[in-house]
């Protein structure tokens, strides 16, 4: 039971009459990282935003790091230690690399309520470890993210959530919009993550790349969680299958 | 000659592609414009613009003229310093002009002697209650009282109720203007303390104009209130998310424009020894025409305080020059007009070219 980060128990959302998610039990193990896949519309990106409280559950429990949580919002559950790289990406165009990965977390030097004084130099220095840690290129950090590329933009959010610690990233199709250079880039910034023994849920919809960089496959279907298999005893055609509703009925794992 | 540099994870770029600040765009723009003063005076009117030609005079420049520049926009150039936090977060503010003139009524009235040539001071509203002669902190912190509160209204309003900072400041632009008329039913006032007179003295403006340049300029580099500026301007959205509390931090910023405001009111009224209903008028506008061709983007996250500084002096510059070639006061509108269109022109112009490079 302690090597288990997330852990969810009948986890329900309803949007008026629709069933969005229904009854998802799901578990995270140290060091895992797990692939939600599914079909547009087929619950994936909302029990995401139940675990990161971004909505608020019709019913279920949730329990992180050993406890049981009720966040209040996406802020109480990043301060919890659950970072998100969201879809839209979270960053601000006119901010360089350090103020964006620190945005609203500033180191200081005094504290000045408003008026504290940022401490510039330990925010440049930590940006810098944090990027090496996550081997993402940027050529200066001084540049303001709007003139960076698609994937340069996408590495730092991915090393805003390695500069804090976290104990759990989720990244929701974080190279969806990349090409295929940026998408290499990001993958190995995921395996780096893998290395470095940080636990992770990507919800992606590119077969190769969740068979290269996961250990477990999720599939969702209509709401509900629909098959749970280790990449070793599947294949693709067999997910295809779960996602599509060709196979149903839930695929444990073979202990 | 390529000068490399190596960034982070094994990448090196070209140092010498970093994009120059925009303030510096800005500083040309101003030396342009001096220099075609200057040409123009040299060739039409065998006068300098900038150069003193006089022998009575002592100096190599025309310090006169200097003074006048910048005395001429450091009252609106307090204004400019909050508007362009403003701007900065993604705000607009309409207003100040018109807290200029509530705030100016209001204070000189605390700021009112006793007697005039032995005589009670007819202006005195507050002469039963004894409040004459009061020391000139008494007029400064009312002033501030005035500018915080309307900051306080307008924040609130564009916080909470999420109606747009034009329709928000356009409304608190029209009340403040009510309320200066209200407080003087038609009448200036105009007997202040020598203190309180002291304050608009001589240079006392720009002093007072750029302290407070240098010390917000310094707020919106090194803390963590100017880092949410931009931040808020740039994607609010993103700070959202970042647990940046949108509502406090919108509220502050127009508190602080409504305070910088109130103390243009203060200069202006002690530098006029006088304050009038009408005072202030159109001043918003030229605040942010200032902070607009300094290089403040109106789409929010860009822009500084030294920038607007620039931005102020070429406008001084344009007066100044004006006057100098003799041309009448109806051209510096027009020609004013004129100039805050081509500089938000500019400043579009200037994306698009960013955006097809990048």
């Amino acid at each position: 039971m302690s090597d288990i980060v997330l852990k969810t128990e009948n986890l329900t959302k309803r949007y008026g009459g629709v069933h969005a998610l229904e009854s998802a039990n799901f578990e995270l193990r140290k060091g895992e990282h797990v692939a939600i896949m599914g079909d547009n519309g087929a619950g994936k990106s909302t029990f995401v935003r139940q675990i990161t409280a971004v909505e608020q559950r019709t019913s279920g429990k949730i329990w992180f790091d050993g406890k049981e949580v009720n966040f209040t919002g996406p802020i109480a559950a990043r301060e919890a230690g659950i970072e998100t790289v969201f879809q839209n990406l979270a960053l601000a165009d006119d901010l360089d690399v350090p103020s964006n990965l620190f945005l609203g977390r500033e180191k200081v030097l005094f504290n000045l309520g408003p008026f504290s004084i940022l401490d510039r130099r330990a925010m440049r220095k930590a940006t810098e470890a944090a990027l090496v840690r996550t081997a993402v290129k940027i050529p200066n950090l001084s540049n303001t993210i709007r003139h960076m590329s698609g994937g340069q933009r996408q590495c730092v959010a991915i090393a805003r959530t390695a500069t804090f610690a976290s104990k759990l990233i989720i990244m929701d199709e974080p190279t969806a919009a990349l090409g295929v250079q940026e998408t290499a880039q990001v993958e190995n910034i995921i395996r780096t993550l893998k290395e470095n023994g940080e636990p992770l849920i990507l919800i992606s919809h590119n077969m190769r790349q969740v068979f290269d960089l996961c250990d477990r496959i999720v599939v969702f279907r209509r709401g509900r969680i629909v098959a749970n298999l280790r990449k070793e005893n599947t294949d693709g055609q067999d997910i295809v299958s779960y996602i599509t509703g060709a196979k149903t009925g839930e695929a444990e794992l073979a202990a | 000659m390529a000068q490399t540099s190596h960034g982070v994870g094994g990448v090196s770029y070209d140092a010498k592609k970093r994009t120059w600040p925009a303030e510096f765009n800005v500083f040309l723009a101003l030396v342009i414009l001096v220099v075609i003063f200057e040409l123009i005076g040299r060739i039409f009117l065998g006068d300098s613009f900038l150069f003193n030609t006089r022998s009575d005079v002592a100096g190599i420049f025309n310090e006169a003229r200097l003074q006048i520049i910048i005395l001429q926009v450091s009252i609106v150039g307090i204004i400019a310093i909050g508007v362009t936090q403003v701007i900065i977060t993604g705000g607009i503010d309409l207003s100040s002009g018109s807290i200029v003139g509530a705030t100016a009524m209001i204070a000189m009235s605390f700021a009112q002697v006793a007697t005039v040539n032995g005589n009670p001071n007819p202006k005195a509203m507050f002469l039963a209650q004894g409040w004459t002669d009061l020391p000139v902190i008494v007029p400064v912190l009312v002033a501030i009282g005035c500018g915080l509160l309307a900051g306080l209204v307008n924040g609130a309003l564009i916080a909470y109720t999420r109606i747009p900072p034009f329709i928000a400041t356009l409304g608190m632009m029209v009340t403040a203007r009510g309320i200066a008329k209200w407080w003087s039913k038609g009448q200036p006032i105009s007997f202040p303390t020598d203190s309180f007179a002291a304050i608009g003295k001589g240079l006392m403006p720009v002093i007072i104009f750029l302290s407070l340049a240098v010390l917000f300029q310094l707020i919106m580099s090194y803390t963590r209130y100017g880092k949410h500026c931009y931040a808020i301007g740039s994607n609010e959205d993103a700070a959202r998310m970042s647990g940046i509390k949108i509502a406090n931090h919108k509220i502050l910023v127009y508190v602080i424009a409504g305070i910088l405001a109130a103390l243009a009111a203060v200069v202006l009224s002690s530098k006029n020894l006088t304050a009038q209903a009408g005072m202030g008028v159109m001043y918003e506008l030229d605040a942010i025409a200032m902070a607009v061709i300094g290089g403040v983007s109106l789409s929010g996250g860009r822009g500084s305080i030294i920038g607007t500084v620039i931005g102020a002096l070429i406008f001084g510059v344009i007066i100044s020059g004006f006057t100098f070639l003799r041309l009448d006061a109806y051209y510096q509108e027009m020609v004013k007009g004129v100039i805050i269109v081509g500089a938000v022109v500019l400043d579009q112009w200037r994306q698009r070219m960013r955006a097809l490079r990048a």
